[in-house]
């Protein structure tokens, strides 16, 4: 553990690209409250609820997710941020709830479905697939493959073609993610953090229209850090809606257009990432629960940094 | 010892038709466990209803391909009965399901209420359906020897059966090897590694796991015609020693290989009948009686399988990288 993040990470310069513009601009006059609508949602959802036992894991009335911007689920441990995507993308079931998706129900559909629809995740335990090449596990991402049909499979000509479109993609998406060197190598025989990253490009050979990251920097070391950020955002400004799940906050304000905030289930503040972290509702809910809670894998939100990060965005506003 | 008996012997276990079956019987446990990932405890139960299908609808006055098709088809709703209940749940919810329906079948084939239909606990008389198989070879009746191994052309224990049984192994081993290769093959590997991320990916993993334990059972069944083509349908030599064998076989061979199971099935068969003959001809009976022998087999099977999951999880043909068994 780094005792000096800052040096670990270097700050990152906020991009100023005309995606993270145009979805800055378009969250402008949106309210600064949770559950606030948005001029243009991609994702709606209405009265989400979860119960394990007698607790309520998500119990969210109301929350819009703005297309085309990189939103940031943030809150304690235990707030119900993976759950809410494990609902959203159907991996569980719901108490109640209803959502939409592109304007298309997808309330009680079965993940496959979810991720053919054009909302594909990746999970906070990375899944890659160890048993199976790099480039294989591209391959099984993308989608309209006649051969995966039992019949369609015993006849190559019938899929080879895609499989070379497949196998094309494939290879550009590993060369943007720097893992074409690994490309026959076991993916068990990656590192925590190229498994992070192949997992995301596997995601992304579905040309989902919302990618949904659960911990997209857990268990990566600082180096890979940087790249892993420029590819979230690469991802935003080539039209890709981006929701992801973290606790480095270093990174949520530097690459976030818009932060929920959740905890104990229920979503308690909203807005934009320079101003949200200072919305009382999100100092109470992770300085109030700090003792217990670990707020990542990260020095940078004991108190001492919390502080300094405060003080610095005091100076930058003044 | 006497080589010029033993040899002739444990080579004719070779390529004899039990062997085949066998092979083919773990080539289908191949699809549900060395690409899948799919626990099917119940592969004699496949091969036990694939048996009473095929016999008791010859039986019935069916030609040879209505009675093949019949076992095609007993499977098929055997494995959609398992599947439906149990696929949707994880792994170790098919092994129990499975080796208790393959329980089920054997306990109702033999119960007296069926005694018409099955022949209850001593089975059906070989004789009762081999004919139109035996039928439909070409060749003409008498015996052919090459070499030491002299057997009937047609009947029974024949050549034809031989010709016929290593084919259809070859023709599953085709297939195998076509799927492993294809997306569907694809698909499957995903399931076996993580179905949460292939369901993640759009596709239908419980779709794909019935597609393949019908194609892996169907595969069985066709391996239980196969097996009793030689003898008689005897509902307790079709229990579960027999789906411990084909395990047997396909972790010896190795799982995940398309020539695995084939390799592991001639190599089980004749190392078994070596180790039998040479004890029956080394040990004197004061020691070990015949039947003792039989038994003594038996263990060495145990022990092997046992030796073989803690050291050489991916079998003879495996992959060490792409261990079939390993801990996820």
């Amino acid at each position: 553990m780094p005792t000096e993040p800052s040096a670990a990470v270097p700050p990152v310069a906020t991009p100023s690209t005309a995606a993270r513009d145009a979805a800055v601009a378009a969250l402008r006059d949106v309210p600064h409250e949770p559950g606030a609508r948005k001029p243009d949602p991609i994702l709606v959802a209405d009265d989400v609820r979860r119960h394990f036992g007698g607790v309520n894991a998500v119990d969210v009335d109301h929350v819009e997710i703005q297309r085309g911007a990189i939103t940031a689920l943030i809150g304690p441990n235990g707030a119900g941020k993976t759950t809410l995507f494990n609902l959203l993308t159907g991996f569980d079931k719901p108490n109640s709830g209803r959502w939409t998706f592109d304007g298309k129900s997808l309330g009680g559909v079965p993940a496959a479905r979810v991720a053919r629809a054009g909302m594909v995740r990746t999970f906070q335990l990375t899944k890659a697939l160890n048993r199976m090449t790099v480039i294989e596990n591209m391959r099984l991402g993308a989608t309209q493959q006649p051969g995966e049909n039992l019949f369609a499979a015993l006849v190559a000509p019938l899929w080879r073609g895609r499989e070379q479109e497949i196998t094309a993609q494939a290879e550009e998406l590993l060369t943007r993610f720097k893992l074409d060197t690994k490309r026959d190598d076991f993916a068990g025989s990656l590192s925590g953090g190229q498994r992070k990253l192949l997992e995301m490009a596997r995601a992304l050979m579905a040309k989902p229209r919302m990618i949904m990251l659960d911990e997209p920097m857990a268990g990566v070391n600082p180096a890979l850090t940087q790249s892993l950020l420029g590819h979230i955002q690469a991802l935003r400004d080539d039209g890709t809606t981006v929701l992801f799940v973290e606790h480095d906050m270093h990174m949520v304000r530097h690459i976030s257009d818009w932060v929920i905030v959740m905890t104990e289930g229920r979503i308690v503040a909203e807005g934009p990432p320079e101003s949200v972290m200072q919305n009382p509702a999100v100092i109470d809910a992770y300085l109030g629960a700090h003792h217990d809670t670990d707020l990542g894998d990260d020095a940078l939100l004991d108190d001492a940094v919390l502080e300094q990060l405060r003080a610095e965005d005091e100076e930058g506003s003044r | 010892m006497d080589w010029s008996r033993i040899l002739p012997i444990v080579l004719g276990e070779f390529f004899a038709p039990t062997t085949a079956a066998y092979a083919l019987a773990a080539i289908g446990l191949n699809i549900h466990f060395g690409l899948t990932g799919l626990l099917n405890m119940g592969q004699a139960g496949f091969m036990l209803l694939g048996a009473y299908g095929f016999a008791i609808a010859t039986i019935a006055g069916w030609p040879l391909w209505a009675a093949v098709l019949v076992a095609i088809a007993a499977a098929t709703v055997f494995a959609l009965i398992l599947g439906i209940p149990t696929l949707k749940l994880r792994g170790d919810y098919l092994a129990i399901v499975t080796i208790a329906a393959a329980e089920i079948v054997r306990l109702v084939g033999r119960s007296t209420a069926l005694t018409d239909l099955t022949g209850a606990s001593s089975g059906l008389r070989g004789n009762q359906y081999k004919h139109t198989f035996q039928d439909a070879s070409p060749f003409p009746d008498g015996n052919w020897a090459i070499g030491p191994f002299e057997y009937a052309v047609n009947a029974s224990n024949s050549w034809w059966l031989r010709i016929v049984g290593w084919a259809v192994v070859l023709l599953a081993c085709l297939l195998v090897w076509l799927l492993i290769r294809s997306p569907w093959g694809r698909v499957l590997k995903g399931i076996r590694e993580d179905e949460d991320a292939v369901r993640s990916l759009g596709k239908n993993v419980y779709s794909y796991k019935m597609q393949s334990l019908v194609l892996g059972g169907v595969i069985g069944a066709v391996a239980g015609i196969l097996y009793v083509l030689p003898r008689a349908v005897q509902p307790d030599s079709m229990g579960r020693s027999m789906t411990f064998f084909v395990w047997t076989i396909l972790l010896l061979g190795g799982a995940a290989t398309v020539f695995g199971p084939v390799l592991g099935s001639i190599i089980f068969w004749a190392v078994l009948a070596f180790i039998k003959i040479t004890m029956r001809e080394v040990v004197p009976t004061t020691v070990l009686r015949n039947e003792q022998i039989e038994q003594f087999g038996w263990i060495i099977v145990g022990v092997t399988l046992m030796l073989l999951i803690i050291f050489r999880p991916q079998g003879i043909l495996g992959d060490k990288k792409e261990l079939a068994i390993n801990a996820h």
